[in-house]
């Protein structure tokens, strides 16, 4: 591989992984925060883009497909969560299991029923449209650093709001000691609903910004689903720095797994992942 | 109150029964067709396209196949191959069927084979490519409608020899049938002199194709040849325009790299050339028929999987009109398909000894949203059928 090339590669690895944070981060708020395992949160994703796909057919613009979608995102997480998940909290995470399981399966149903069965295309903002010549034939597309550059400022937002602002305190406080927190007066359950709402907006917004370049077709959440748990588990459960480095030592491991290893590049990131977890067993970021 | 009710309840279920029982006592003059096939998930557009197709020479031919009423059984197969054996079991073994159509997914299909050799119950396979369902696998009870992989790949390898294309880079999915579609244009294009510089993979469904559209543009080849389907296919088709790699390295493939994803693929997929037994511009009679039949029938445009499903049913009645309507001598049902000339709108053909196809291929271009005949690639052509005994 020559210098060039090796640059390419870099970006493509960034790109992705950054791409990969974005649905990551809110798995592992709320597996890390609530507790929930939520196998349901690829079809939060998958959800995402038909709602990029239907509101920028309807609006004639992915801008304002995004800008309605991330609201109805909130109010369809935080009404899931007085609906189904609030009852779940002290319950096994066999049932949680059972539950999200059955809510892909529901949403798949609805979708088919909905939208339908076939591959559809969103276009990409007029303005992000061009590319930029990088070598003599390949040309990288700007929408992409543009994802990069949201997925940027998603994470230093989320950052800001977790660790500087008081509903960042509550929240912390919450996944410490849930009772403690009760009895301090604070409304724990409205913390919860607001923390599975941004959970399910920030998986849903991925799937919105995705759609341009992925398409929008049946099941699209499922892949997303288990490389989206990979990063969790490295990066160490609820640790928002954690998964977004885990995202990128995965973007990384794929993009240069299938590059100088394409026999193995099915397993690089599997490979990587149970490398992490015998050196540290609760993930990279863990909590102290 | 509750016996009342109870009592009730075993009279309404009495008599439900009862009629059941009737339904199925005048449904054994009928001839029983179960189709296995997806009808959710990925591919159940597919599953659906190959049903209405059926239905449709079904319809066309007065209701029946071979001068008999068909009744159908259906099983949604899921694409789930840890599924198939049990499924096929339901319509072979409970439902009894004399026919079963299925399936789209390779995997599941070599497992139909399978129950379908054991019991020896006939199988037309409406799509699934994989060779071996006429190669090793091959049963003198098993047929196909549709392709093997092999055939639109080899294809593809005389045309872009004969472009005078030599230096190759083949992107697939590592999973049957895009390595048994590489290979058979890798046999192609080597034999006419061409190199294939390197094969990359990737493990199904992945489709983060970033690093080796960077691959491909240090490794400048004349052209590359790609095996996607569906919504993986577009996105390829997209990636690679977006890399500005159309303009200068020419993308080619098997026809199912753009079939029934246009739409999503938008303006990437214009002047993509693809090989397959099926085209949206075929310029015979019988096409235009069955195109406008379907549409008025489904208010939907018919694709290849719809051909595929049309042709099964032909297949069928050719069977079925040589044993004089009885399904119950099969030898002499599958002498009739194997000697069938089919009508189809992909053009006329005849079965090879594997029971495969034996049809032309055709060399297609994406203009305007569909993908328009260029030229008759390969005539007649049959799968080599390596392995099978028959």
């Amino acid at each position: 591989m020559d210098f060039a090339s090796f640059l390419i590669q870099t970006l493509n690895s960034l790109q992705y992984g950054l791409l990969l944070f974005l649905v990551a981060s809110g798995l592992t708020l709320v597996f890390g925060i609530m507790g929930i395992i939520n196998l349901a949160h690829g079809s939060f994703y998958m959800i995402g883009a038909y709602l990029a796909f239907v509101l920028a057919s309807a609006t004639g613009s992915l801008f304002m497909a995004i800008l309605l979608g991330i609201p109805l995102a909130l109010i369809f997480g935080a009404f899931l969560e007085w609906a189904l998940f609030a009852h779940l909290y002290k319950r096994d995470h066999l049932e949680q299991v059972l539950l999200t399981f059955g809510l892909i399966l529901i949403f798949e149903e609805l979708r088919s029923l909905l939208v339908g069965d076939e591959v559809h295309g969103v276009d990409i903002p007029a303005m992000f449209s061009g590319s930029i010549q990088l070598s003599e034939v390949l040309s990288y597309p700007v929408y992409r650093l543009v994802i990069s550059g949201v997925c940027i400022v998603l994470a230093v937002a989320l950052y800001f709001v977790i660790q500087r602002t008081r509903l960042g305190m509550m929240i912390r406080a919450g996944n410490h000691d849930r009772t403690m927190v009760e009895a301090l007066g604070i409304n724990i359950n409205m913390i919860y609903r607001v923390v599975f709402a941004l959970g399910v907006a920030l998986a849903a917004l991925a799937g919105m910004l995705a759609s341009p370049i992925s398409s929008v077709f049946p099941n699209m959440g499922s892949h997303v689903l288990i490389i989206s748990f990979v990063i969790v588990v490295i990066g160490g459960i609820g640790s928002v720095w954690g998964a977004l480095a885990a995202a990128l030592i995965v973007g990384f491991a794929d993009t240069f797994g299938k590059v100088l290893l394409p026999e193995l590049s099915g397993m690089v990131v599997y490979i990587v992942m149970a490398g992490v977890l015998l050196w540290r067993p609760e993930g990279i970021f863990k909590k102290g | 109150m509750t016996t009342t009710f109870k009592h009730i309840r075993n009279i309404a279920l009495a008599t439900a029964f009862a009629a059941a029982g009737l339904t199925s006592a005048q449904a054994a003059d009928k001839v029983k067709v179960g189709f296995m096939l997806p009808y959710t998930g990925t591919y159940a557009s597919l599953g659906n396209a190959i049903t209405n197709g059926f239905k449709q020479y079904v319809a066309e031919n007065g209701g029946k196949l071979g001068g008999r009423e068909i009744e159908y059984y259906t099983v949604d197969d899921e694409s789930d191959p840890a599924k198939a054996t049990e499924n096929a079991n339901k319509l072979v073994k409970r439902d009894k069927v004399d026919l079963l159509v299925g399936t789209v997914h390779s995997g599941v299909a070599l497992a139909m084979a399978k129950v379908a050799r054991e019991n020896k119950t006939l199988l037309i396979v409406p799509n699934a490519g994989a060779d071996e369902i006429t190669g090793p696998l091959c049963a003198p009870n098993v047929f196909r409608s549709s392709f093997s992989a092999w055939q639109p790949s080899y294809a593809m390898g005389e045309v872009m020899a004969k472009k005078g294309i030599k230096k190759v880079v083949t992107v697939t999915w590592k999973y049957s049938f895009g390595l048994q579609s590489v290979e058979g244009f890798k046999e192609a294009f080597s034999k006419a002199g061409g190199k294939v510089e390197k094969d990359m993979t990737l493990p199904f469904p992945n489709v983060e194709f970033q690093p080796f559209l960077t691959e491909i543009a240090s490794i400048k080849p004349d052209a590359v040849f790609v095996f996607f389907a569906g919504a993986g296919a577009a996105k390829f088709v997209k990636d690679y325009a977006a890399a500005g790699l159309n303009k200068t390295i020419p993308l080619y493939g098997p026809g199912f790299l753009t079939d029934g994803n246009l739409d999503a693929m938008g303006d990437a997929g214009k002047g993509v050339q693809t090989t397959l037994h099926y085209a949206d511009s075929l310029d015979n009679p019988k096409d235009k028929s069955f195109r406008l039949a379907y549409v008025k029938a489904y208010k939907q445009q018919p694709d290849v999987y719809a051909v595929q499903g049309y042709d099964a049913a032909q297949l069928y009645q050719a069977g079925l009109a040589a044993a004089g309507g009885d399904a119950s001598k099969q030898d002499v049902v599958i002498k009739g398909m194997e000697a069938a000339k089919i009508d189809s709108p992909r053009g006329a053909f005849t079965l090879s000894k594997a029971h495969n196809p034996v049809q032309d291929i055709y060399l297609r271009e994406v203009q305007g949203g569909q993908n328009k005949v260029i030229s008759t690639a390969v005539k007649s052509l049959a799968d080599p059928a390596r392995g099978c005994k028959l």
